[in-house]
C-alpha cells in the first residue's frame, strides 16, 4: 500500500503523517509513506485544503487532521 | 429512569445538553465579567477607577476575558456552520460563473467557506484548473481573510453591530471591485504557466459530506483550541498596549496627529498595518483604545483591513503561482480599495 501525505510541510501535515503511521502500524499494514510537497502536484490530486491523505493514488481525506482511529477506519477497507 | 440515566442513554440528548450547557455558562460568564472586575479591582483591591492605574488594569483584565469569550463562542459557532461548506463546493458553484456575477458570488463564498490562507496556493491552482476566471478567484482570495470570523467576533464585541456590518460591507466591496479590476487587466498574463497545465485527476472528495453532528462539534472545539493557542500572545500584547493607551495616553494625542483633519492618516495606517500579519486579535484591542482616544473609524477600519487582507507571508506563498507583476498589481488594487474605504468612512461618519 502506498500512502501519500499532501502538504507543504506545515504542522498539520506532520500531525497527519503521525496519525497515518500509527493507524497503519495498528492495522499491521505494509505501507510505504511518501510526502508530496509540490503545490502543482498537490493541486493535481484535486486537494485544495492541506493536508491531504492519498492511498494508492486515491484521495481519501483533505482539509483536516484526523485522529489515528479515524485513519484506521479509512484504511481498513482499502487494505484488502 | 432518572434524568441523568436518560440523558446518558441517548447520545443525541447528551450531545445537545452539552451544547446548551456550554451556551448557558458562556452567557453567564459574559454577563458577569464587568461586575467581577469592578468588584475585585475596585472593591477588594481598592484601586481607584478614575486613576490611570485603575482604569488601565481594569481595561486589561476585563478585555482579556471578554475577548477570550467572544473568540471562543464565535469561532466555535462559525466553524460548525462552515463545516457544511467546503472549498470543493465553492469551486463547483463558481465554475459556471462569468465575471461580474461571479465576483459577487465569490466574495460572498469567501466569507462562508472554511479556508486558511496557508491553502491559498493549492486553492488558486484548483480554481483556475477548474475554469474559474482569475478575477473571480481573486475576489474569493481577497474576501476570505478580510471578512474572517476573528475580526467579526472582535468588531461585534468591541464596537457593536453597526461598525461590524460596515466592515463586512466594505470588505466585500473591496473584494468584488478588486477582483473585477484584476479580471479587466487580464491578470491571467501574469500567472505562472504551470497553473494552466495542471490537470485534475481522480475523483474530488467533498470534505463537507458525511460528517456527523459529533464530527462538526468536535471540529468546532478543535478550531477554538487551535486558533486561541496561535493568537493568545498577540492578543495579550494587543490588550496590554491598549490598556497603556487607555490609561496613560493623553486624551488628544492621537486625535491631534492622526485625526480626520490629517489626510495622510489613512495611508500611514495602511502602511503600518501591512507587516502586522494576521493579528486581527492583537490589533483590535489597540483599535478599540485608539477609537476611545478619538481616532476616526475610517482610519481604523483601513488599518484593520490592511492587517488582515495584505499579509506578507501570503504574498510570498502566492509568488509560487503568480508573477511579481501580478502580486504588485494585487497589492496595489487591494490597497487602493482599502484607502478608498478609509477616506469614505472618515468623510461619511465624521
Amino acid at each position: 500500500m502506498n500512502i501519500k501525505i499532501l502538504g507543504s510541510g506545515c504542522a498539520n501535515c506532520v500531525n497527519l503523517e503521525r496519525a497515518a503511521r500509527e493507524a497503519a502500524a495498528e492495522l499491521g499494514l505494509d505501507a510505504e509513506f511518501e510526502k508530496v510537497t509540490d503545490y502543482g502536484d498537490i493541486a493535481a490530486y484535486g486537494v485544495m485544503r492541506t493536508p491531504g491523505l492519498v492511498v494508492d493514488e486515491q484521495v481519501v481525506l483533505s482539509g483536516r487532521v484526523p485522529t489515528a482511529a479515524q485513519v484506521k477506519e479509512l484504511l481498513a477497507p482499502l487494505a484488502g | 429512569m432518572s434524568v441523568t440515566e436518560r440523558v446518558a442513554a441517548h447520545p443525541g440528548l447528551r450531545r445537545w445538553s452539552w451544547v446548551v450547557g456550554a451556551a448557558v455558562v458562556w452567557v453567564a460568564a459574559y454577563w458577569a465579567n464587568p461586575y467581577l472586575w469592578d468588584w475585585l479591582l475596585f472593591d477588594v483591591l481598592a484601586l481607584d477607577p478614575d486613576s490611570r492605574l485603575g482604569s488601565g488594569v481594569h481595561f486589561f483584565f476585563y478585555d482579556t476575558v471578554k475577548i477570550g469569550l467572544l473568540l471562543t463562542g464565535i469561532i466555535f459557532a462559525v466553524t460548525v456552520l462552515r463545516s457544511f461548506m467546503s472549498v470543493e463546493r465553492t469551486r463547483t458553484i463558481l465554475g459556471g460563473k462569468r465575471e461580474g456575477v461571479g465576483n459577487v458570488v465569490a466574495a460572498g463564498l469567501g466569507v462562508v467557506t472554511p479556508f486558511c490562507s496557508c491553502s491559498a496556493v493549492p486553492a488558486f491552482i484548483g480554481f483556475v484548473a477548474a475554469g474559474v476566471p482569475i478575477g473571480v478567484t481573486m475576489s474569493f482570495l481577497i474576501a476570505s481573510p478580510m471578512v474572517n470570523e476573528v475580526a467579526i467576533a472582535l468588531l461585534l464585541g468591541l464596537f457593536g453591530l453597526g461598525p461590524t456590518l460596515l466592515y463586512i460591507g466594505a470588505g466585500l466591496t473591496v473584494a468584488i471591485v478588486g477582483g473585477m479590476v484584476l479580471g479587466r487587466l487580464h491578470a491571467e498574463r501574469w500567472v505562472e504557466p504551470f497553473v494552466f497545465e495542471t490537470r485534475l485527476r481522480g475523483k474530488v472528495i467533498d470534505p463537507a459530506i458525511g460528517l456527523t453532528w459529533d464530527d462538526r462539534l468536535q471540529m468546532g472545539r478543535e478550531e477554538v483550541v487551535t486558533i486561541l493557542r496561535k493568537i493568545w500572545p498577540y492578543l495579550l500584547v494587543g490588550i496590554g498596549l491598549g490598556a497603556v493607551i487607555h490609561g496613560w495616553a493623553p486624551e488628544d494625542l492621537f486625535a491631534r496627529y492622526a485625526g480626520a483633519g490629517n489626510p495622510l492618516a489613512v495611508p500611514v495606517a495602511v502602511l503600518i498595518g501591512v507587516p502586522l500579519y494576521s493579528n486581527a486579535a492583537g490589533v483590535l484591542p489597540l483599535v478599540e483604545a485608539l477609537h476611545d482616544k478619538g481616532l476616526p473609524m475610517g482610519t481604523l477600519l483601513a488599518f484593520m483591513m490592511a492587517v488582515v487582507a495584505l499579509s506578507l507571508p501570503e504574498m510570498i506563498l502566492l509568488r509560487r503561482v503568480l508573477k511579481p507583476r501580478l502580486i504588485a498589481t494585487f497589492i496595489g488594487v487591494v490597497a487602493a480599495g482599502i484607502l478608498a474605504v478609509g477616506y469614505l468612512f472618515n468623510a461619511v461618519l465624521a
